[in-house]
């Protein structure tokens, strides 16, 4: 039983939420060891709706190749619409690529694949059944009874929602529902854990502390993670690599592909205050085609202090 | 501990809320111990006893007018015999045991062509709903038929199946079958995508996904198909009953028409009133344990 009061559990300190992960550091089942990802040649164009006066539509993705390493923590930035969610949901098997294909160890992955867990943007548990109950259902096939059992009150103690094992979805707040769709991604014992903004809808402070219990698990499980995102932040604070969707700026081929790719200095948790990811930052979003507003003024690239008068 | 605090949320917060409701709500509406230590008031007119007899006003009122005006005589006892007389009448037809046969009789036929029916209406609804095939292949033919009158149907049954029970019972499942495969159809096709989607991505497929997702999902839709299709059943039970039977409500109102017994006809639908409310509010107990349990 967590030793905190339950209704203030939302608003629980990061280092509360660190506290419960820790303390079932000890009693954690090893599951699936991390897995390699790689993308060979990746290209996904979809169909037209119609089929009358159909032309093949520009693809969404092109010439995407890369390789994620055992546990490691890989953020895919991109603009909205890019198709960063359509490269994940092609690595988890939920769709398939045009051309090209995706190993996990070295063999390819058709149809949904059993080393991978998703966990979605929205919470998407079944109304119908309380958190324990949707946590099991990530269980892998075949977990004897009582293994299940004591895995998944060890997950939902594990993302501190011990006193509301027993609540349906409706019961509990957003940030809860966000929680209890983690576990039941971890429930999977995943060699691959992916994400799809799955801290988007939550709110500013709510996400932070989520991103510092993804830490948390990490640490304990190293999983091979892919963490879809716009929030360059999330990315920086999160992430051991960085890559950018999107078109690079002298082509004028459709399709998004990767035009930027950077590894993210330092160990984590990383500080959010650093001056060197703010540096980082400025370049991401000026990839993503955000404007600085800081070179106009003269302003040094290097400095992130603003100087007065703006 | 205060973990019953959730609990006082409203339970029929839209299913769609618990998606967008921040980490502040479930804190605001559960901080103050105040509020938990006592049951919100709950609005008058939601009472049980309250409910039950405010149900009950029309009906009197009614009853009232109806003494009111025959008493005065404003009709004569051709038009409309006061309640005293039909309730004789209902007392008469009993205790020759014919009230009870009859009221047997209907209310068997409609149990047998409603299961039967609803059975149907399930497995095809069904079917339809989650094949696109089956979609294609039976859905135009089975609107088609959907669209033929009820009572288009009488000659064709009496001819086919003789005056039996087969006809009426044939009838009224043809009655029950199509809200039932109608609103599980439709639902099988609308359950929410994402969450078919999450089953899949954890492993579900056709069986499993079906009673896991698909089937706890249209529950609620399926049991007001049920109800709807329930309150269809005893409306083709009288279209049956009317146009060729021995026995039943039915039979009693075109027997007390021929006859002149305005009073049997009163009886025979304030009866069939009664009877249609008792089973609609059994389903409607069923309805709310099921929404209780799966929505």
């Amino acid at each position: 039983m967590p030793h905190r009061a339950a209704p203030h559990e939302a608003f629980a300190d990061p280092a509360s939420v660190r506290g419960a992960a820790s303390r079932s550091t000890a009693t954690t089942t090893t599951g699936n060891s991390a897995c390699t990802v790689e993308f060979e040649a990746i290209g996904r164009t979809f169909a037209p709706a119609t089929t009358r006066g159909a032309t093949a539509l520009p693809p969404v993705l092109r010439d995407i190749s890369l390789t994620v390493r055992p546990g490691e923590v890989l953020a895919i930035l991109g603009t909205s619409g890019c198709g960063k969610s359509t490269l994940l949901r092609i690595a988890g098997g939920l769709d398939s690529p045009t051309i090209g294909q995706v190993r996990i160890d070295g063999s390819p992955v058709a149809g949904i694949d059993p080393r991978c867990a998703v966990g979605f943007q929205e919470p998407r548990l079944l109304p119908w059944r309380n958190v324990t109950e949707n946590v099991a259902l990530g269980l892998p096939r075949g977990t004897p009874r009582a293994a299940g059992r004591a895995r998944v009150a060890e997950l939902i103690e594990l993302v501190g929602l011990a006193a509301f094992a027993g609540h349906r979805p409706q019961a509990i707040s957003g940030g809860m529902a966000q929680r209890a769709s983690l576990a039941r991604a971890l429930a999977r014992n995943p060699g691959v854990l992916l994400l799809d903004e799955p801290f988007g809808a939550l709110d500013a402070l709510t996400r932070l502390k989520m991103q510092d219990l993804l830490l948390d698990v990490h640490a304990q499980a190293p999983t091979t993670v892919l963490l879809v995102t716009h929030d360059v932040d999330e990315a920086l604070q999160l992430a051991d690599r960085i890559i950018l969707l999107g078109r690079p700026d002298n082509d004028t081929r459709a399709g998004a592909t990767i035009v930027q790719e950077l590894t993210v200095p330092g160990a984590r948790p990383r500080d959010r205050g650093s001056a060197e990811l703010a540096e980082l930052r400025g370049r991401l979003l000026a990839g993503l085609g955000i404007d600085r507003h800081g070179e106009a003024r003269g302003l040094a690239a290097t400095s992130t202090i603003p100087a007065f008068p703006y | 501990m205060t973990e019953t605090v959730p609990r006082t949320l409203p339970r029929t917060l839209p299913r769609t809320s618990a998606r967008t409701v921040p980490d502040a709500t479930a804190f605001a509406a559960s901080a103050p111990a105040a509020r938990t230590a006592r049951a919100p008031r709950r609005p008058l007119a939601s009472r049980g006893w309250i409910a039950l007899g405010g149900g009950a006003v029309l009906p009197v009122l009614i009853l009232a007018a109806w003494q009111l005006t025959t008493a005065l005589g404003v009709f004569t006892m051709a038009q409309l015999p006061s309640p005293a007389m039909v309730w004789q009448a209902g007392v008469d037809l009993f205790a020759s045991g014919l009230l009870g046969q009859y009221a047997a009789i209907s209310t068997q036929r409609v149990l047998i062509g409603f299961a039967v029916g609803a059975a149907l209406g399930i497995a095809l609804g069904a079917l339809v709903g989650l094949s696109r095939a089956a979609d294609v292949l039976f859905a135009p033919t089975l609107g088609a038929i959907r669209a033929v009158p009820s009572l288009a149907w009488v000659p064709l049954l009496i001819l086919w199946l003789k005056i039996g029970e087969e006809s009426k019972l044939t009838l009224i499942a043809i009655g029950a079958f199509f809200p039932v495969y109608t609103t599980v159809s439709a639902a099988l096709r609308h359950v929410d995508r994402q969450l078919v989607e999450a089953g899949r991505a954890f492993g579900l497929r056709r069986a499993r996904l079906f009673t896991a997702v698909q089937l706890p999902a249209v529950i609620p839709a399926v049991v007001s198909g049920l109800r709807l299709a329930l309150a269809q059943a005893w409306l083709f039970l009288v279209a049956a009953e009317l146009i060729a039977s021995s026995m039943g409500l039915g039979f009693l109102l075109i027997d007390s028409q021929n006859n002149g017994r305005i009073d049997r006809i009163l009886l025979a639908i304030i009866l069939l009133a009664i009877l249609g409310k008792l089973t609609d509010a059994a389903v409607g107990l069923f309805e709310r344990w099921a929404n209780r349990k799966w929505a």
